[in-house]
């Protein structure tokens, strides 16, 4: 009696939190019929937008895996002080408001009286109010996903191999790309597409750095918020309604790989 | 390790750099100015209920998806994880669809202090829940058969022999809940309304400070919010060494 209760009880505050929000973009998005997305597709700023945040997304993911598979060797396979101040240290971008990091980015590369904007500004490098502002926010919040999930998989497969191939003279290269990557391959696939989740979303920390100009700095969640306080409900419903797609569907993949990940153990 | 300082040690240095710019007396200032106290002490409690409500019901919805089976137990696993993966602008959407102006359950939460409640629900959802999940999977079903067959009650059974095992799981996902719904902005933006004293939260008032070219105000809050998320994280560092030398 009590585990029906309790089963049901979860469901209906999944439903009433999750599921039915969900569902009613879903749906107001296509109220009438497909009109709503196709006049998004062809508005040439949302375009843009669309086209800047793959971009700075794409471009973060790559940054990040490679050095979170990097961070990653260096926190299990090494030992060097302040290596737990560290390990603790990833963890932060988890936890700091995307205000703060904006704000933070702006503080250092500020093209007016940052640390060091002013200095890479006059090599015409700007940071902040531009592409590179976007991207450097976008890979701050992303940092930990690919380590996260990287780390204990690390621990896990411990340094055996690796040592039997060193033994048998593989170089540090041959080890990494023959040994240790396809043993972590799953757990950077993961991480990936949950940091393409998260910096495709990126909203707070974005809209501090990037200034938000129409057409070039404007990310599609920007474009979200733009929408609805122009009273242009159906559209920002249109633009919410892809963004959520892209995430439901990583979330998808990823639950699709998890079991694979089991089975292969 | 040069672009991680470069990307995150050196940015978050200068933010506690500026607002130490300003002297003591110019941070205490900026933090207990009437607007931005009112904005972090909404944040805080807010926080502190949600994180709450996220304990009990995030480790009831982890006991249902491990130990209960039924059809659709998959869908309810997506479900869990898509407010973390959904842009937190489009979950303020989401959420306005059903509990704002339109709703069509007739509750309208916009502009009021519910509505940050709702949204920091909305958002830490899945912390507790995936904490305890894997802990709760691992847990050895003798112990608590055993615990029943010397005539323990389940209540007696969940409150001595589960609970103390779910204890460090449930404090991290807390943790984390409570870090999050302390930083969380995305979504507030269009829910709560960002009304001065009634439903602004800390990370809105900073955007403003920095909008008004106050960026010692700006610097100062972001402080506190940091020393927030710092404070999470050793506490998480601490747990989970425990945890480990327990075994």
């Amino acid at each position: 009696m009590a585990k029906y209760l309790l089963r049901t009880f979860v469901i209906v505050y999944l439903f009433l939190l999750v599921a039915w929000p969900v569902a009613l973009v879903v749906t107001n998005t296509f109220d009438d019929g497909l009109t709503s997305l196709r006049s998004l597709f062809e508005d040439g700023d949302v375009m843009a937008a669309l086209r800047l945040t793959l971009i700075a997304a794409t471009t973060a993911v790559v940054i990040n895996t490679v050095f979170g598979v990097g961070m990653s060797l260096l926190l299990v396979r090494y030992e060097f002080p302040g290596k737990r101040a560290l390990s603790a240290l990833v963890d932060l971008p988890l936890s700091v408001s995307p205000i703060v990091v904006g704000l933070s980015l702006v503080l250092v590369y500020g093209g007016r009286d940052g640390w060091f904007g002013p200095t890479l500004e006059s090599w015409g490098f700007q940071v902040i109010f531009a592409t590179p502002g976007i991207i450097m926010a976008t890979a701050f919040v992303a940092l930990p996903l690919v380590i996260r999930e990287v780390v204990p998989v690390l621990h896990e497969i411990g340094i055996e191999q690796e040592q039997a191939a060193q033994s048998l003279g593989a170089s540090a290269r041959q080890t990494f790309f023959r040994i240790t990557l396809p043993a972590i391959r799953w757990a950077v696939v993961y991480g990936v597409v949950l940091s393409l989740a998260r910096s495709l979303g990126e909203f707070g920390a974005v809209k501090v750095v990037s200034g938000n100009v129409l057409g070039q700095t404007r990310t599609a969640t920007l474009v979200v918020e733009e929408k609805y306080l122009n009273f242009d409900q159906q559209g920002a419903y249109a633009m919410a309604f892809l963004l959520a797609m892209v995430s439901v569907a990583c979330i998808v993949i990823v639950a699709i790989i998890r079991p694979k990940e089991g089975a292969r153990t | 390790m040069l672009w991680f300082s470069l990307l995150v040690l050196i940015p978050l240095s200068a933010v506690l750099a500026t607002a130490a710019a300003g002297g003591w007396s110019g941070f205490w200032q900026a933090v207990t100015n009437e607007q931005t106290a009112a904005a972090i002490r909404l944040t805080v409690s807010q926080a502190v209920l949600v994180t709450l409500v996220n304990v009990v019901v995030g480790t009831m919805i982890a006991w249902v998806l491990v130990r209960d089976h039924f059809f659709g137990k998959g869908a309810l696993e997506v479900l869990i994880d898509i407010p973390f993966a959904l842009p937190t602008i489009v979950a303020g959407l989401v959420l306005l669809s059903l509990y704002g102006q339109d709703s069509p359950l007739g509750i309208d939460v916009a502009n009021k202090r519910s509505s940050v409640f709702l949204a920091f629900l909305f958002v830490t959802l899945p912390f507790v829940v995936r904490m305890v999940q894997p802990v709760l999977a691992e847990l050895d079903r003798d112990v608590e058969e055993a615990a029943a067959s010397l005539g323990a009650s389940k209540f007696t059974t969940f409150r001595r022999v589960i609970l103390p095992a779910l204890t460090p799981a449930i404090a991290a996902g807390a943790a984390l809940s409570f870090a999050r719904g302390v930083s969380e902005y995305g979504s507030l933006v269009l829910l709560s309304g960002n009304l001065p004293f009634k439903t602004e939260v800390t990370s809105v008032r900073i955007l403003g400070s920095i909008e008004n070219d106050n960026l010692a105000g700006a610097t100062a809050t972001a402080t506190v919010l940091l020393v927030i998320s710092l404070t999470v994280i050793v506490l998480l560092d601490i747990i989970q060494r425990k945890v480990a030398s327990r075994g």
